[in-house]
């Protein structure tokens, strides 16, 4: 079971362990990680589930696609080279310890 | 302590109760839910679950022991009978009276009743609710022939369902073009040749007279024209109305849907509505919207106002989107488009992918977009900034309308 590392903009870090093919973002949802709202659910259309991927896990997912590129500048938070929408990155076992940012929530 | 009791435990209601433990509020929080379910994500109902992609249990709003760890008590099963505004307490289905300080209404809506002859008939199904998707998902699987009345949103995404489990769905649309309701003519035609390029048999400007049976199964449709059409599932997709009877028989001001202020305050401000259920101010008149977007920010509205972060007079302000998925059609839509009196396409809807510009009185009110997430980002920012492009801008490609800035005023 791949182990998530979810790090709250308080410094908190939130360890979950993930089932095989779930995505960063559902994980988050059920763990009650807070700051990712997900409200539609994974389709790709909200922009709500955006997270950072620690600077030392860039690479270990692959490359955002254009719907995603699109959608990440509907984010309320500011977009960095590490920004991703969590619906879109799945985990695996070799994904086992991977660390994502949570963003400062708009007020 | 505050006493907050939330009817429904759908999109809306279950925001409510997460923004108000977020926003630090201690208030005690009663969820009360009609369903048995533990509370889900609607929209998957009419796509992954319907499926059999998604299960429930991957679909739920909030983890199973979120409602103890935060102190919010979730009544399953449980529905409100009434209102007694004078003892300020909700009565319960058979339960002792339930007091409140502030009480929030979410209770959503339900699915219209075909009104014609046979609409009772097994067979004839609806679909609001996971017990409705499990009932339609096992009738799916042993269906041949598949009849939905209604293209909208829900129609067209459970005719890709079916679609995507090799059936043949025949479509009836009462007026001359699908998603009429909600979409721009150019975004009804490009879903219309979607449709019809997976299979679908989708018939515009037809109704249904009747529905025929034999032992109380449907067996058929006889339409508008006088058509019968064999069915053994009938999906009947025409719209909802407001669960608002409630409120109206607490004597809250109600006008298809429970009608609040710009704060969605009901005529008792002690009362608040959201989502499917209200009827609130927006730019020119009053409206009811249906999307998870409005009962979960409306949700998080009323949270902020009960907790003390907004001010008591604050107004409801986000800006609506939706969205809707179609097999592998993607449509977004942003604004409100009711009134709107231009449209200007972007985009290239001969190859589907493309943006409506939609403009009431020369001001940008409402994106729909197809395939389009570039478009839809746009006018996302658009209408939030407040921008205001003018319909020369946007009918030229040239112009990046990331660039047009404030509107004055
Ligand atoms: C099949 C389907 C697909 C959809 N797809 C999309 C989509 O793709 N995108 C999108 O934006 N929106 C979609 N929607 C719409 C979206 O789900 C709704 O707008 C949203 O659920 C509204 O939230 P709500 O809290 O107002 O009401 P609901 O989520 O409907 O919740 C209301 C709850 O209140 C309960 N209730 C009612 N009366 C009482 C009572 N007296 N006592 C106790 N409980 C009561 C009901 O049982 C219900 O559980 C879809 C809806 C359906 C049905
Ligand atoms: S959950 Fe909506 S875009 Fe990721």
């Amino acid at each position: 079971m791949p182990r998530i590392v979810y790090v709250l903009p308080d410094g908190t870090r939130r360890e979950v362990d993930a089932a095989a093919g779930t995505s960063v973002m559902k994980n988050a949802v059920l763990n009650d990680v807070p700051g990712i709202t997900a409200e539609c659910g994974g389709s790709l259309m909200c922009a709500t589930c955006h997270v950072y991927v620690d600077p030392a896990d860039a690479g270990r997912f692959p490359p955002r696609a254009d719907d995603e590129e699109e959608m990440l500048e509907v984010t309320e938070a500011e977009v960095r080279e590490t920004s991703r929408l969590s619906c879109q990155l799945t985990v695996d076992d070799t994904l086992d310890g991977i660390t994502v940012h949570v963003p400062e929530e708009d007020a | 302590m505050t006493r907050v009791v939330v009817v429904g435990a759908g999109h809306g209601g279950v925001a409510t109760a997460q923004a108000l433990r977020a926003a630090g509020s201690t208030a005690h929080v009663t969820l009360v839910s009609a369903e048995d379910e533990p509370p889900y994500e609607r929209p998957p109902l009419s796509k992954d679950v319907l499926l059999g992609k998604a299960s429930m249990d991957s679909v739920r709003l909030r983890a199973a022991g979120w409602y103890d760890d935060n102190g919010v008590d979730l009544l399953l099963g449980t529905r409100v009978a009434a209102i007694d505004r004078e003892a300020r307490a909700v009565h319960l289905d058979g339960g002792a009276p339930l007091p409140y300080d502030a009480l929030v209404l979410a209770t959503g809506g339900r699915p219209r009743p075909l009104p014609c002859p046979g609409s009772g008939l097994a067979g004839v199904c609806s679909l609001l609710t996971s017990e409705h998707c499990r009932d339609l998902r096992s009738r799916l699987a042993g269906a041949r022939d598949v009849v939905i009345v209604g293209a909208g949103f829900i129609g067209l995404e459970v005719a890709s369902a079916a679609v995507a489990l090799g059936l043949r769905p025949v479509v009836l649309e009462l007026v001359d073009r699908v998603l009429a309701r909600g979409a721009a003519a150019e975004v009804s035609r490009a879903v219309a040749s979607y449709h019809l390029s997976r299979g679908v048999d989708l018939r515009l400007g037809t109704g249904v007279r009747q529905l025929l049976g034999t032992e109380e199964r449907v067996t058929g449709v006889v339409t508008s024209t006088g058509e019968v059409l064999p069915a053994d599932l009938v999906l009947v997709g025409v719209g909802s109305s407001p669960n608002d009877g409630l409120a109206a028989e607490a004597g809250l001001h109600c006008q298809d849907g429970v009608v609040v202020d710009a704060g969605l305050r009901t005529t008792d401000p002690r009362i608040s509505a959201i989502g499917d259920c209200a009827r609130f101010p927006l730019g020119h008149g009053l409206v009811r919207l249906e999307s998870v977007q409005n009962a979960v920010d409306q949700g998080k509205h009323v949270a902020a106002r009960l907790a003390g972060t907004v001010r008591a007079d604050a107004p409801y302000l986000a800006v609506p989107w939706f969205w809707s998925n179609q097999g592998g059609l993607r449509f977004q839509a942003v604004g409100v488009a009711e009134g709107s009196d231009h449209e200007v396409v972007r985009g290239d809807p001969e190859a589907g992918r493309f943006s409506v510009f939609r403009f009431r009185r020369d001001r940008l009110v409402c994106v729909d977009s197809v395939n389009d997430a570039a478009g839809h980002r746009t006018g996302r920012r658009l209408l939030a900034n407040r921008a205001h492009p003018t319909l020369d801008q946007v009918a030229d490609p040239s112009v990046d309308l990331r660039t047009v800035g404030r509107a004055p005023g």
